[in-house]
């Protein structure tokens, strides 16, 4: 049992090791079946380990290592424990990152480094689950800066196009500006209470004296700070949408299964904290309604298929921020899973739709047209019907649209906000109506009316390997509401149940019809508005219906001019303090100190090279010194009244 | 009987040399490997035994031997390394053609007298011991012949060790004049009532020179570069790990056992040739263009750090010395393995010819980064921790300056370890290099991986070795 618990990080990680030291010899498929293998064998433990969890007294299973680190009061053992949460995340990294890696060997066929990219995708695998199975703070943290660099790689995967490089290392640079307010948390948590496990943190801060509850606003804001890097808020959310740089089916990991989510498990995985630090609450929903209200904004205008993805990706992100800063730890739960659902399909889907664009290139050598530009496409319905289908399960999901999974836990999550604050339910309502437009805009310009190009018109339908995945996560997308239905259904709260252990008993409400009715009517109404605006928009040279709004369009589609304003603000004038003491101070003063230093050490080296000079006799005569010297030496310390 | 029991890792060393040698002439020329088989088959006996016996102790031979952890540790030690010379010395000798039985023969009663070292409860015992080591690592050196930098190793090697043999067992005898003991505990014991303590002392010091000759310490390290450079480089790797660790434990022994009321004396001077050696090790590597001879100056280095637990003392100095003599072997093994291999035939000694070897051998620069890392005492690996424990030690009793030398030491050491890596993998193969992919699984492969595998994992999981060090430090009597 002990040992078991590893299983399921080893596995990816031995996929990993497999492939990176023998994948040049196997083949670009047995890669790719090795890896996916890999991580569905950690599914099925995950699974497993599902069913312990369910049946464990405590509701967990743990183990322990030994120690990692243990310096003065600094005892950090390597301890896994894997609770109801972790349990669920499990299963969602494993169980959609599988979905993407089988996805992937079709999508990467013929990619010369496929091998790298199935290491890599392992190896983030491998990470998430360290992250969520650590049983402190530090371990986390390790899981956490894994997903890193990871993200770091696999975003930058296409590094031969310099501007895939540079999303990969912004993404890189936006978390670390996030992982410094986190490391500062943690170490503001070990310098007040003592210790980095969640469960002696935990059961200190339930006993934490009142005076000392700044200590904890100041804490959870900290590692809030971390998760608005991992989990793209305001103000780092700036590198997700750079990070459609990389191949899809990593994008659909990101998006989905890892690195975004990270975020949130840690604030739920530190609700304790939170619900000591109400400042700190309002605080984060206020952050995530905002970033949901900005990224929904700019997703209206944008052409990139995976660009209107990125965004929204962001702005869901925010609803369960949100939910997390209002309380309602199960809603953002919840949303987080169904969210994983139909974003992955969503992703995966829209891999499949640039698949099916470039068949014409791939075919024929010709290459007029770019494969992700909605404007470019057009009537892919007739093409590729599976890939339509899904597309359009997962949109309607994302729009919030009854019986799909994304209209019960968007749901929770406005009930929740109708509940308590009424500024949150505004932003995030007419989120939720930008949402349902945008979708209804992609759903249309891609796959209705005429073909734009001679690309689409000649698109195709792809592989099996990748049009499976997309079914099984349409399934899930449309049954994933199931999962905790409103009271007064069958089956109710389920989720809210399984989370008991971990987050305590959370009041559960039955359907607020008013509520749901009023933002189902107004998401229908935004689908048909976008239908028909954009039934008009039929060459693909053809200017934007929306660009009638003038100004607000361009703030949109310049997505608030962040990147220019981070770029004005923050980057030149770092850029120039940077250059001062790189030339003056680094350059003039401390290299030339340095290297001052090392060309002594370079004379003395080859001063002493010249003592040797290869006769016995000196050789002998120098050992002979060096007798003397110790003699007199020890008569010296003999006679200086040393005693012994 | 009882009393073989207690030398019986030394023993199986001996006789297993003796009987090696009657049998290896039954062997015909070209199987000598059959006797390298069973030379190795001999010193991994003896390792296990050493292994089996841990927790032994006691004393026997009227005083003369005794058995302890560290005894034991050191038979396990040079048993291992003994092994592990052997693993690489079959392709190697027969490349150079010195694929010899006498080869393996020689090497086992060298064994025999390091493992003595950790037995000897006598200064007799322990001189013995270090001319037993001594004097067939004269003739594995020049084993070469007629290679004349074979031999010119061996005449330095002989020359200069008779020498400090002589300041050896003259500071033996000063002892005895001094306190008319030569059992370690005896003299131990009779130690505060010396009438003549200048005599005691000044004994103390030459049996010091004698002994940091053997360890390579400055200044008398002077031979180390020459004839780690001309031996055989089997033989190097052997001298540069077996007998540093021989040669420390008899400081252990004679310093720490019999002199122990006498440290406010010699510890001093400890921490003085330390520095010394530090810093002398570290700038002669600094310009070294040829990688054994930087290879072996890196070895004086070690001697250094090495001799700072000792300075330090106790059991935190003592553990960090008997932790560091493992974790630096393993290093050191992996880099000569990889310097053995890299090259097909004659091996090129310049570090420049191993430029690109990360895109020729990939395996083998692999080993070599691990090795370099791990001399430079980069975590996650054993020399890290290794040193991690030296300079802690030496903090906790206040040598804050030795300390200090020791990192910066190490900072400079960096720049030779790392050009070596930075050669392998950021520049060019030199043209006609055939490109091998992968490695055959050979036995001077697998000894290789070993020895760089070793160098991680003890990085990583160190708890085990530390533990039994500790416990084996506690029980030295």
């Amino acid at each position: 049992m002990q040992m078991l618990i590893l299983l399921p990080i080893l596995l990816p990680l031995a996929g990993m090791l497999i492939n990176a030291a023998f994948g040049a010899r196997l083949g670009h498929r047995t890669v790719g079946a090795i890896a996916t293998t890999a991580v569905a064998a950690a599914f099925a433990l995950s699974v497993y380990f599902f069913a312990q969890v369910a049946g464990a007294p405590d509701h967990a299973v743990s183990g322990n290592f030994g120690p990692w680190i243990n310096v003065a009061e600094l005892e950090v053992p390597y301890g896994f424990r894997i609770d109801a949460l972790s349990a669920t995340m499990m299963l969602i990294i494993t169980g959609i990152g599988g979905l993407i890696h089988l996805y992937s060997i079709g999508y990467m066929k013929g990619d010369p480094r496929t091998q790298r990219f199935f290491v890599y995708l392992n190896l983030f695998v491998a990470s998430m689950l360290t992250l969520v199975m650590a049983d402190n703070f530090l371990l986390l943290f390790v899981g956490w800066e894994l997903v890193g660099l990871c993200s770091y790689l696999l975003i930058g995967f296409w590094f031969s196009n310099i501007k895939n490089a540079e999303a990969g290392r912004k993404a890189f640079v936006v978390n670390r500006i996030g992982d410094v307010a986190f490391v500062l948390g943690v170490l503001l948590i070990f310098a007040t209470f003592g210790a980095l496990g969640f469960k002696e943190v935990f059961e200190k801060a339930e006993h934490l004296k009142p005076e000392s509850a700044g200590v904890l606003t100041v804490i959870t804001l900290l590692l809030f700070g971390g998760a608005t890097g991992k989990s793209a808020q305001l103000p780092l959310y700036v590198w997700l949408p750079d990070a459609m740089a990389g191949p899809t089916p990593v994008s659909a990991l990101i998006h989905a299964a890892t690195m975004v989510t990270a975020g949130i498990y840690m604030l739920i995985r530190s609700h304790v904290l939170l619900e000591h630090a109400p400042v700190a609450m309002q605080v984060i929903a206020l952050v995530g309604a905002v970033t949901a209200f900005m990224a929904g904004f700019v997703a209206l205008t944008q052409w990139d298929i995976k660009k209107v993805l990125a965004y929204s990706t962001v702005s869901q992100l925010g609803f369960m921020v949100a939910g997390v800063g209002l309380g309602a730890l199960v809603g953002a739960q919840f949303h987080l899973l169904t969210h994983a659902f139909f974003k992955a399909l969503l992703f995966l889907a829209a891999g499949s739709v640039i698949h099916g664009m470039e068949h014409l290139t791939l075919t024929t050598g010709r290459h007029d047209s770019d494969p992700q530009d909605m404007r470019n496409m057009g009537g892919l319905r007739a093409k590729m019907p599976i890939t339509t289908a899904t597309f359009i399960i997962g949109g309607l999901a994302l729009a919030g649209i009854p019986p799909l999974a994304g209209f019960w836990s968007k749901d929770e999550i406005l009930a929740a906000a109708a509940r308590t604050s009424p500024a949150v339910l505004v932003l995030l309502g007419v989120t939720a109506a930008f949402t349902a437009f945008y979708v209804g805009r992609q759903i249309y310009l891609v796959f209705f009316g005429a073909p734009r190009s001679e690309a689409a018109s000649h698109a195709a339908e792809t592989a099996p390997t990748m049009t499976v995945p997309l079914i099984v996560l349409a399934a899930l997308a449309v049954l994933g509401g199931l999962l905790n239905l409103p009271a007064g259904f069958p089956a109710e709260g389920w989720l809210g149940h399984w989370l008991e252990s971990v987050i305590g008993k959370e009041p559960h409400a039955p359907l607020d019809l008013a509520l749901a009715g009023f933002f189902v009517v107004l998401a229908v109404a935004a689908i048909a508005f976008a239908v028909s605006l954009y039934r008009r928009f039929v060459k693909a040279t053809q200017a934007d219906p929306l660009e009638r709004l003038g100004a607000l369009h361009g703030l949109s589609f310049n997505k608030w001019h962040l990147d220019g304003l981070y770029r004005a603000v923050l980057i030149k004038p770092f850029y120039a303090g940077a250059s001062f003491l790189a030339r003056i101070f680094d350059q003039g003063g401390i290299d030339g100190l340095v290297n001052g230093v090392g060309a002594l050490t370079r004379e003395l080296s080859v001063t002493l090279r010249e003592l040797q000079t290869g006769f016995v006799r000196s050789y002998g005569l120098i050992t002979l010194l060096g007798a003397v010297a110790v003699v007199a030496y020890f008569l010296f310390t003999l006679f200086n009244g040393i005693r012994p | 009987m009882n009393e073989l029991l207690l030398v019986l890792p030394p023993l199986i060393f001996a006789l297993g040399g003796v009987v090696l040698l009657m049998v290896d002439l039954a062997i015909p020329r070209e199987r000598k490997s059959l006797t390298a088989g069973m030379a190795a088959v001999v010193s991994a006996a003896a390792a296990l035994c050493a292994i089996l016996q841990w927790g032994l102790a006691g004393s026997g031979f009227q005083g003369m031997i005794s058995v302890d952890g560290v005894a034991l540790a050191l038979d396990a030690l040079v048993g291992v390394i003994g092994v592990m010379t052997i693993g690489l010395s079959l392709r190697y000798n027969a490349l150079r053609g010195i694929l010899r039985g006498e080869f393996f023969v020689l090497m086992l009663f060298s064994l025999s007298g390091m493992a003595l070292i950790g037995h000897a409860a006598n200064l007799l015992t322990i001189f013995l011991a270090i001319e037993l080591l001594s004097i067939p690592l004269y003739v594995l050196s020049g084993i070469a012949r007629p290679r004349l930098d074979s031999e010119e190793s061996a005449m330095k090697y002989f020359l200069l060790g008779a020498f400090a043999s002589g300041f050896l067992v003259f500071g033996m005898a000063l002892v005895y004049g001094a306190t008319g003991q030569l059992s370690l505990t005896g003299i131990a014991r009779t130690l505060i009532t010396s009438t003549s303590v200048p005599l005691l002392v000044v004994g103390a010091a030459l049996m010091l020179v004698g002994l940091g000759f053997k360890v390579a310490a400055a200044p008398f390290h002077m031979w180390t570069p020459d004839v780690y450079q001309g031996a055989p480089t089997t033989v190097t790797a052997f001298m540069s790990t077996a007998t540093k660790a021989a040669g420390f434990v008899a400081l252990l022994r004679v310093f720490g056992v019999a002199l122990g009321d006498l440290a406010n004396v010699w510890q001093p001077a400890f921490a003085a040739l330390s520095a010394l050696t530090m810093m002398i090790g570290n700038l002669g590597a600094l310009t070294q263009i040829n990688l054994k001879r930087m290879l072996a100056y890196s070895s004086i280095a070690h001697a250094g750090y090495l001799l700072m637990g000792l300075a330090a003392g106790g059991v935190s100095g003592v553990r960090g010395v008997v932790f560091y003599l493992p974790a630096y072997a393993a290093a050191s093994l992996a880099a000569f393995a990889a310097m053995t291999a890299a090259h097909n035939g004659e091996e090129d000694q310049s570090i420049s010819a191993y430029a690109g070897l990360s895109r020729t051998r990939p395996g083998w620069a692999l080993v070599m980064a691990v090795a370099m890392l791990s001399l430079l005492g980069i975590p996650p690996t054993a020399g890290f921790v290794g040193k991690y424990m030296l300079f802690q030690s030496a903090i906790d009793v206040g040598l804050v300056p030795l300390a200090v030398i020791g990192v910066l030491t190490s900072v400079v050491s960096g720049y030779y370890y790392l050009r070596v890596i930075v050669t392998m993998y950021f520049e060019a193969p030199p043209e006609g290099v055939a490109v091998t992919k992968g490695n055959r699984l050979s036995l001077h492969w697998v000894t290789g991986a070993i020895a760089a595998a070793a160098s991680i994992v003890l990085g990583i999981l160190p708890a085990p070795l530390i533990n039994a060090v500790t416990a084996g430090v506690t029980s030295i009597r």
